[in-house]
């Protein structure tokens, strides 16, 4: 007697939310949503929707963990009680705190932190619904943000995941996939200058596996990179356009 | 030598402007011979330099600037001034009274209260240590009378205008004083509320519309308009 299992994936490639295996959720970015911060996102990726609020340069408080040579670098991961389907403890949990470690690890390469010595930059992400690939939208979201805020970088930073379900390699992993799935890989890039800033890992793949990861990685990064520059150039092409006089 | 942009086109941060000999401007780095934005604003090239013409960002203090700073602190013999940078700006007594201020004697408080609106440049700043501020000057001081403003400060230069066209025409169609803070704050004294109001609505409009053509014009025309 078989036992009888939902399959994520079909004969024929295609993922349960009706995606090919390289295929992106829909992403949607908007910058300067909120008024009273200094830079702001809004991403729906998927059904993950999250909101980010930049603070800063401005004095570090307390003074003591200032630093004298660069900016310190805050990122504040934060999962709303309502956004998981089993309510969440308001509490920070583990989780939140570690992944709060990671992005400000992946995002802080990017900045000129040299050039604000002595002030903190925080980075405020409150995840309203959570759909997997949580870190890599809030990631790509919070770079947005931080153009937003005016603060000088190097780059945008995309992220997305990979994982592996049912022996295949999936490009940009939901919640279900994530859940049933043998590994998860997340990686953030900045594009131009190829650089890597974030690469976890967690289940089991092989070395051709990852090897192919990484190709599909970069892909994917770069469609949310795209994803990015189309933000930006939306919300700032209103701001120059030159007005027809009336 | 290439640019790989066109004159004031929108840029990003990461975005590749050229590659060559040229010099880094504003807002832009230079990465193994090639010139990246580090901004979101506009391009531009002039006499070999990069620059890009910021749409956000916060004030960074110069040497020389004039600022409008707002009392937040009284140190006993200093002030802490909020010029909306990063780093708070120290006015010291000496730098703002003409004798010599006793703290044993008399309170900082009783010359510039918090709250306070004092106009001053900036004598030094190197991101080490806070800005200096000084107000021994002619122009500068307590504000006494008039109205300050904020404004986004990549909206400054636009308020001041090509070699001070627009700020020469605010002045003239209006009769008022008006001084443009480097780090976005405006003072504006006239001869009435209702007017300071009215120059302050024109500001306004410069800030929403900054990046448009004709606006010079178009303020003149508003300006005429709500004299009425």
């Amino acid at each position: 007697m078989e036992e009888l299992k939902t399959r994520l994936i079909s004969d024929d490639g295609i993922r349960c939310d009706g995606r090919r295996l390289d295929e992106i959720r829909p992403i949607k970015f908007q910058i300067g949503v909120l008024n009273n911060t200094d830079g702001s996102a809004y991403v729906e990726w998927g059904r993950t929707k999250i909101l980010v609020g930049v603070m800063g340069p401005r004095e570090s408080h307390p003074k003591h963990l200032a630093l004298s040579d660069k900016a310190r670098v805050e990122a504040y991961y934060r999962m709303a009680s309502f956004s998981v389907e089993e309510w969440k403890s308001p509490a920070p949990s583990r989780r939140e705190v570690e992944l709060s470690k990671v992005i400000r690890e992946a995002l802080e390469p990017a900045i000129f932190v040299e050039l604000f010595p002595r002030t903190s930059i925080d980075i405020f992400i409150e995840v309203l619904q959570a759909d997997g690939s949580t870190r890599c939208a809030s990631i790509s979201a919070a770079s947005l943000a931080l153009v937003d805020a005016g603060i000088p970088m190097r780059d945008l930073v995309a992220s997305i995941a990979v994982g592996k379900v049912e022996g295949k390699l999936v490009l940009d992993v939901q919640d279900k996939e994530d859940k049933a799935g043998d590994s998860d890989m997340p990686m953030a890039y900045m594009p131009s200058k190829n650089a890597v800033t974030l690469l976890q890992m967690d289940g089991q793949i092989t070395h051709d596996e990852f090897i192919q990861s990484m190709e599909l990685l970069k892909k994917g990064c770069l469609e949310v990179y795209k994803k990015q520059k189309e933000a930006i150039e939306a919300h700032f092409k209103g701001a120059i356009s030159n007005v027809e006089e009336a | 030598m290439t640019t790989f942009f066109e004159a004031r086109q929108l840029v990003s941060p990461g975005t590749l402007l050229a590659e060559g000999n040229y010099q880094a401007g504003f807002n832009v780095y230079r990465e193994n011979g090639k010139y990246y934005a580090s901004m979101v604003g506009l391009a531009d090239v002039r006499n070999n330099m990069i620059s890009v013409i910021p749409l956000r960002g916060c004030y960074i203090p110069q040497p020389g600037d004039i600022v409008i700073g707002k009392v937040v602190e009284c140190i006993s013999t200093a002030w802490m001034l909020d010029i909306r940078s990063p780093y708070q700006g120290v006015l010291f007594a000496s730098e703002f009274l003409s004798k010599p201020l006793n703290p044993l004697k008399e309170e900082a408080r009783r010359y510039l209260d918090v709250g306070e609106m004092v106009i001053a440049t900036v004598i030094a700043f190197d991101r080490t240590r806070n800005p200096s501020l000084t107000a021994r000057d002619h122009g500068l001081g307590k504000v006494h009378r008039g109205t300050v403003i904020d404004v986004d400060f990549t909206r400054v230069p636009r308020i001041i205008g090509k070699k001070g066209s627009m700020i020469t025409m605010l002045k003239k169609e209006t009769g008022a004083q008006i001084l443009v803070g480097q780090n976005g704050r405006v003072w504006i004294s006239g001869k009435s509320r209702d007017e300071e109001a009215i120059i302050a609505e024109a500001i306004r409009k410069i800030e929403a519309e900054a990046h448009t053509t004709g606006l010079t014009d178009r303020i003149r025309e508003f300006l005429v308009n709500s004299r009425r």
